[in-house]
């Protein structure tokens, strides 16, 4: 493990967040704000790419750059977590539930989904 | 969608430095699939009590700033957060046939996720009605 390595996991988690930030907002612009949509479009295809790079079984590098750092800075917890609250907050208690079980359900699917093709190559 | 080339570098910087720390604590701490993921689920209750004190405190608190939100909330709790490494890790659990395991990370995270946005709301809350 060296240097090198972790500058790119470095720079590639940069790449992710603004990448995450982008998609979030052009979500958003379409769908408005009622509903985090851009949230949840940001973890569910980072879930299904996620579990491709599982299913593509990469060496410990590969799977930290393209896994852990790309993939790991796209998706996010603690805004799902955040809007979820404010929802809640807002007495919009359906919404906030919606949220959770969505992207829980969705999430593990995208992943399962991901990996079975990643298994096929 | 326009564009502020400050707020993407913010949320570029911020999110490089999440996301170095989340990997090093992942790096450093392996874990077998049916054993807990201590280093997703602390980075993710950790970024979310963050979100919660940063967000709460920029929107509440202090004068409107361009980057502060892009460079602490969507850079570096976005970046130490993640969703689908915890995807997966529930997946590999069940694939384990792990089910008590599985079911009690996700309520854990959820649960844990949920209460540090609203201590961290509230904490900040309070001590602004001290100022």
């Amino acid at each position: 493990m060296n240097i090198l390595i972790w500058t790119g996991v470095f720079l590639i988690g940069g790449a992710g967040s603004v990448l995450r930030f982008l998609v979030d907002g052009a979500v958003a612009a379409r769908r408005g704000r009622d509903f985090p949509y851009g949230t949840l479009v940001v973890n569910i295809s980072g879930a299904v790419v996620l579990g491709f790079l599982t299913g593509l079984a990469l060496g410990k590098h590969e799977a930290l750059l393209a896994g852990t750092a790309a993939v790991g800075s796209y998706t996010t917890f603690s805004t799902w977590m955040f809007e979820t609250e404010r929802l809640a907050e807002e007495r919009a208690v359906t919404p906030a539930v919606l949220n959770v079980v969505v992207s829980l359900i969705l999430g593990v699917a995208a992943a399962a989904a991901g990996r079975a093709v990643g298994d096929l190559l | 969608m326009r564009l502020d080339r400050r707020e993407l570098l913010a949320i570029f910087a911020g999110g490089a430095v999440g996301t170095l720390a989340r990997a090093g604590l992942t790096y450093a701490f392996p874990h077998a699939a049916t054993a807990w993921p201590w280093p997703t689920f602390t980075v993710n209750l950790v970024a979310a009590f963050l979100l919660g004190l940063f967000v709460t405190r920029l929107q509440e608190r202090l004068p409107p700033s361009s980057y502060r939100r892009p460079l602490l909330g969507t850079g570096i709790c976005g970046g130490l957060s993640t969703f689908s490494t915890m995807q997966v890790e529930i997946l590999l659990m069940l694939d384990a046939h792990a089910w008590g395991l599985a079911a009690g990370y996700t309520i854990a995270s959820v649960a844990g996720g949920y209460a540090a946005v609203y201590a961290a709301t509230a904490l900040t809350r309070r001590v602004r009605a001290w100022a």
